[in-house]
Order: structure tokens, then sequence, then C-alpha cells
């Protein structure tokens, strides 16, 4: 599987890039994409900033990318190529390509990396991400209220501190509206199989859950919920054709007016390292539009809980909150530090089960 | 823990739905493999049936026709397969990975203006008083046309491998291609067969996934699917009912892990994850350590190619 995956990126590459290796005057944008543009979630939504980049500066920019590449040796590769071939700026836009990126980035110290979600920079490598704790709390909010059996399913990918930061933040947020309120948690180790998120959304459904969150990226799950009934959100796009009874919002990455800014500061040479996380205010989180299957008062209350969040009156992770084990991690009224919340590595109090390592 | 509510009933229902595009896969695979040949196209032909089988199916709203689609799909593409090996002679292992990589791309292609549109439901047989039976209702008489017709499936592919002439010849192709040949026997014509019925057991697992499983058209939904089906083959060593027992534990183990995760067993997610994979590694090893019998059970002139003038 990662051999083809590395022959068809391969492939992909001398056919993108054979053509443009010799003009001058464009700046070049290159993107690597762990899962297929047609995912209509992750993959997708970085896509439709790749296209926005074109939509904004015409001619000025020429852009292509590499789909489906795999965390790891091959990123590297697809990387190290892109960079010969003349890019001026790399997307890279996966976690698990960080170490790649900085590794390729230490060989090539005249192109820009731009590393979503990680956190390892360098003079050529900025990193960005999103708050994207902020979309799930207001989504666990809503999760929180439209349960009957008060049991919330997760589909989770991979326990790094994106994804767990994920939970807590949809957990709290539910807990606070719902103290009855129960997470049932499955890691399916994968970002994209619609097949495995299927199954796990359906084992969910045996154990009683009847609202399901995810963090993997197909809209696998949110088909199985529209059969059986239940409710589910659409994941980093709207995903609204996929389960118009089922999907009571969605948690929407858009990536358009960063790719455009960072593309930008290269066109003028005004780009420098940054790090960057922004969230509900900044517009780099979108919230769906809500399902009228959700009461009045429920959609008022999500709205205002948006409203905070982006003017910044709301913190999602606000004390008192205990670590799982109960021990006490903010005091009453304390607002958790961005570094804390970087490398999140445990649940808060009230989650069963125990995070994998 | 409580495991009250972990019900194995609605567990095996569910392990059959994730093994059954295995066990069509593999089950395609294995007849190709017992006429010599060695295929390893089925993720490619597996997503051209998921596409084309989901294409049938939402522009006439009939799932069977698209199920019927999707086996014509997979047939037309391993033909592709089957002309550059059986007759330009190419090679088996370079012809087969090449055709993944067309099968998932030419599966984009096509599928790219069917995102997002939802298939029409694929109705379960139930049977009036059997299927309302507590237990065995559900477990034998609950479930969609496929799931019968791989089972079905698995005793006719033995009938015809073991106790019909036909198949016979056909595995005389896969032991001994030049005997075959000297008795008169059309080796490139038998094995072109053997390929596309591969390509069409492919296509059909393909559409399961696309129609059945999560009834949705996204790029690279089978995710792999296919590579396990040709672990499985050789797990099964050849052996029809051992495909349909390789199939279900690998279903078997994939839903146990989600469903013991949903229950909240700590167990760590990342053994349970890998629990399918080493099993069949750990099988594949068992299997192989004895070379007498895994040569006993492997065809002869698996992936060699045949010209009549050797």
């Amino acid at each position: 599987m990662k051999f083809t995956k590395t022959l068809a990126a391969a492939a992909a590459m001398g056919f993108a890039l054979a053509g443009s290796a010799f003009a001058q005057d464009p700046v070049k944008v290159g993107f690597i994409y762990v899962g297929p543009v047609g995912d209509l979630g992750w993959s997708y939504q970085h896509d439709q900033g790749r296209l926005a980049i074109e939509a904004e500066y015409g001619d000025a920019v020429e852009t292509t990318y590499v789909e489906s590449v795999p965390e790891g040796a091959d990123a590297e590769r697809v990387m190290s190529q892109m960079a010969r071939s003349g890019v001026d700026i790399i997307f890279s836009t996966s976690f698990g390509y960080m170490d790649p990126t900085i590794n390729v980035a230490e060989n090539f110290p005249d192109v820009r990396f731009e590393h979503a979600t990680g956190y390892k920079r360098a003079d050529n490598v900025s990193t960005y991400s999103a708050r994207f704790y902020e979309g799930r709390a207001v989504i666990g909010l809503i999760a929180g209220r439209m349960t009957e059996t008060n049991k919330i399913g997760y589909i989770a990918s991979f326990p790094i501190p994106e994804v767990v930061r994920g939970i807590n933040a949809a957990y709290l947020a539910a807990k606070s509206v719902n103290p009855d309120v129960e997470f049932k948690i499955v890691w399916a180790y994968t970002w994209f199989d619609p097949g495995k998120e299927a199954d796990a959304a359906n084992a969910l459904i045996e154990q009683g859950v009847d609202v399901i969150m995810q963090h993997t990226d197909s809209p696998a799950a949110l088909t199985i919920a529209e059969e059986k009934g239940i409710y589910a959100f659409g994941q980093a796009s709207d995903m609204l054709q996929f389960g118009p009874n089922a999907r009571l919002s969605s948690i929407i990455d858009d990536w358009d007016p960063y790719y455009i800014e960072r593309v930008g500061a290269v066109i003028d040479g005004t780009w420098e390292s940054t790090d960057t996380w922004d969230g509900i205010g900044a517009g780099m989180v979108g919230i769906g539009a809500f399902n009228d299957a959700i009461p009045a008062d429920v959609q008022a209350e999500a709205q205002a809980a948006i409203d905070a969040i982006a003017a910044g009156t709301l913190h999602p992770f606000t004390g008192p909150i205990n670590k799982q084990d109960g021990t006490p991690w903010l005091a009453e009224g304390e607002v958790a530090d961005d570094g804390t919340l970087a490398g999140m590595s445990f649940y808060v109090e009230g989650i069963d089960g125990d995070l994998p390592n | 823990m409580d495991f009250s509510s972990l019900s194995p009933v609605a567990m095996i229902v569910l392990l059959i739905g994730a093994a059954t595009p295995i066990l069509l896969a593999a089950l395609g695979e294995l007849v190709v493999e017992k006429s010599g040949v060695l295929n390893l196209g089925v993720e490619g032909m597996m997503i051209i049936g998921a596409v084309t089988g989901f294409i049938v199916a939402t522009t006439t709203g009939s799932p069977i026709l698209g199920l019927v689609g999707a086996a014509v799909g997979g047939a037309v593409v391993s033909m592709l397969f089957a002309f550059l090996t059986q007759y330009l002679l190419s090679n088996h292992v370079a012809t087969g990975l090449a055709l993944t990589l067309f099968g998932l791309g030419l599966a984009s292609l096509m599928g790219s203006s069917y995102n997002g549109i939802k298939p029409p439901r694929m109705a379960r047989l139930e049977v009036e008083g059997l299927s309302d039976l507590p237990i065995v209702g559900k477990l034998f008489f609950s479930h969609d046309p496929v799931i019968y017709f791989s089972v079905a499936l698995v005793v006719a592919v033995w009938y015809f491998l073991n106790r019909t002439r036909a198949g016979l010849v056909l595995r005389a192709c896969g032991e001994n291609h030049d005997a075959a040949h000297s008795l008169g026997y059309n080796v490139q014509l038998i094995r072109f067969g053997a390929i596309m019925f591969g390509g069409a057991c492919a296509g059909l697992g393909g559409a399961y996934v696309s129609l059945v499983r999560v009834p949705q058209w996204t790029e690279g939904m089978t995710a792999g699917v296919g590579w396990i089906a040709l672990a499985i083959v050789v797990f099964a060593s050849w052996k029809p009912w051992r495909v349909i027992l390789g199939a279900y534990m690998f279903g078997g183990i994939t839903i146990l892990q989600l469903s013991l995760q949903a229950l909240g067993i700590s167990i760590s997610g990342a053994y349970l994850s890998m629990t399918p994979y080493i099993v069949t590694i750990v099988v594949l090893v068992i299997m192989s350590a004895d070379r007498k019998r895994a040569s006993i059970n492997a065809p002869a002139c698996l992936g060699k190619s045949f010209h009549a003038s050797h």
C-alpha cells in the first residue's frame, strides 16, 4: 500500500512539475495532503485553500499538490522533490509530516515551509493550526443538550494532543449543560478509512450512543447516523449532503484567509517564520448552520457560546478543572495556557477509559 | 466491567458486514491464483467496482443493478491485466501493482461528481416468521442478499474447483501449465476467464463497501481491503472454506476491538488495531514454516507466464 502510494506520488510529482520547472516569474506554491482531495473533509478543505490562493493572485502564483501522501519517509521524498523543482513555499498539511518537514527544510534553506498542526519550527518553517477545540466546545454543548440516552460516541483517530484536546473540550462543554453525560471513545487509529469509521459508528450505536462526534476525516459516521436515525456532526467541511437529518451542525476548517496572507507575504518578500493558532474569532474555525431539530433555546445557547468564544470572553478550558486521576489542573477561574493545551496528553476528570499512549 | 451491554448477536451481524468485502475479493483471487496467475491488482479492481456499482445504482435506482454493474466494471478492468499478462507476457507482480494504481486513479476520476450522493438502500432479505425469532432470526434471516450470495459462492467455488472437470482443468493450468497445454487446453484463455472472474468478485466486494457497508462514495474508500484479501488467500492455503474462516476472523477481530473500546474496556487500542494484521502474519509464518505443506498447497505455476513455444 505504502509502496504503491509512493509510486503514485512520485509519478504525480513528475507530471505536475515537469512542465513548470523553468518558469521564473510566478511564486510557486506546493501542497501535500494526507488524504485524497475528494475526502470532502480535511484534505478537501486544504485544497479549497489552495484554490483560494489561485483565485486571489491569479497568474502571480502557480500551485501544485500531491494527495494521499503517507506520513513519514514518503512525505520527505515528495517534499524534497517539490523543493528541488523550484517551489517557493510548501504547505505540509498533516501532523505526521512534522519531522519530514523539518528534515527537508534543513536541506532547502531557501524554500519556506508551513506545517499544519505541528510544534517544531525553524527559520524557514512556520507552524499554523486552528483552535479546533473552540469549535469542539460548541458542538459538544449541542451534543450534551441533544442526547437522550446521555451517551455520546466519539470516534477518535490517533492519541495526539490535537485529538485529546478536542475530546476534553467537547466533554467539558457537554458536561456543563448535562451533568449525566457519558463519553464513549473509540480510537480508530486511522485518519481515513470509511469502512472502519462506519464499523466504529455501528459499534457505538450498539452501546446506546445517540449522538456521534468524530475526529476522523470521512463522512462515513454521518452516513451511518442518518441511516440509524441518530445525530452526528460534519467534520472539517459542512457535510450536510451526507446526513440532512442527522447532521446537527459542523465544525469547519477555513484555511483560505491564512493561506492567502502567507502566500501574499512570499510575493511581497515579507515572509518570516511564525506560529499561528487562530480560532473562531479569526474565522479559521467555522460552525456550520444549525439543524432545525435543535430547539431554539439550545440554538441560542450555542450561538451565545460561539459569540463569547469569538470575543475572547469565554475560554473552553476555564477552571476549576481536574485531570482524570483527580489531581487539580486549573483553579477556579483560571484559564489554560497555550503551552499546556499544545501538548495536552491527559483526559479531564469524568472521562472513562485510559488514554492510549 | 459490565459486559452485559455487549451483544454477541449484534457483533456477529457487524462482523459479517465487515468481512463480506474481504471474502468476495479473496474468493475471486483464490480462483485466479489456482489458475496460476498472481494478480496484485485486487485493491484497484475493488475500488473500480465500488465506483461503478455506486454510479449504476444511483443512476438506475436499483442496488441489484449496481452490484451487477460493479461485477462488470471489475471484470472489465481485470481484462486489461489479463491481456497484458497472458498475451503480452508482462510480469504478473508489476502489472498487478500497476492495475491497483490505475484503478485508484480511474475511480477518483469517475466518481468525482458522485461525492455526497445517497445510493438507494439494499433491502434485507427477511423471511416472514423466521426473521423475528430471537437470536436465530437476527443471525441467519436478516441479512442483505450479498451476504447469502457470498456464502453460496464459497460453496460454489469449492464445488467447481474440486468436483467438476472444468475446475480440474483450471487447477491443472495452475499446477503445470505445460502439461495442461500439451493435453490441448488453451491455458491463456482459461487464465483469462479466471482473471475476469476474480475481477468480478473484487468489483462486487468493492460495491459492497460503497453500497451497503458505508453507503456513500468517497475516494480511496476501500482503504486497503484488497491487500488484506490477498493475504487471506495465502492464509487460507488456497482452500475456499478457509477463506471464509479467515475473512470472518479478520472481520471479527476488527469489530471486537471497536466494540470493546465502545464498551470502555481499557486495552490499548493500538494493540487491538494491530491484532488482525498480527494474526494474519503469524498464521502466514506458521504455514510457510513447513516448506512441504506450503509447496503442496500453493499452485506450482503461480505467477509464471505461459508461452506455448516453451
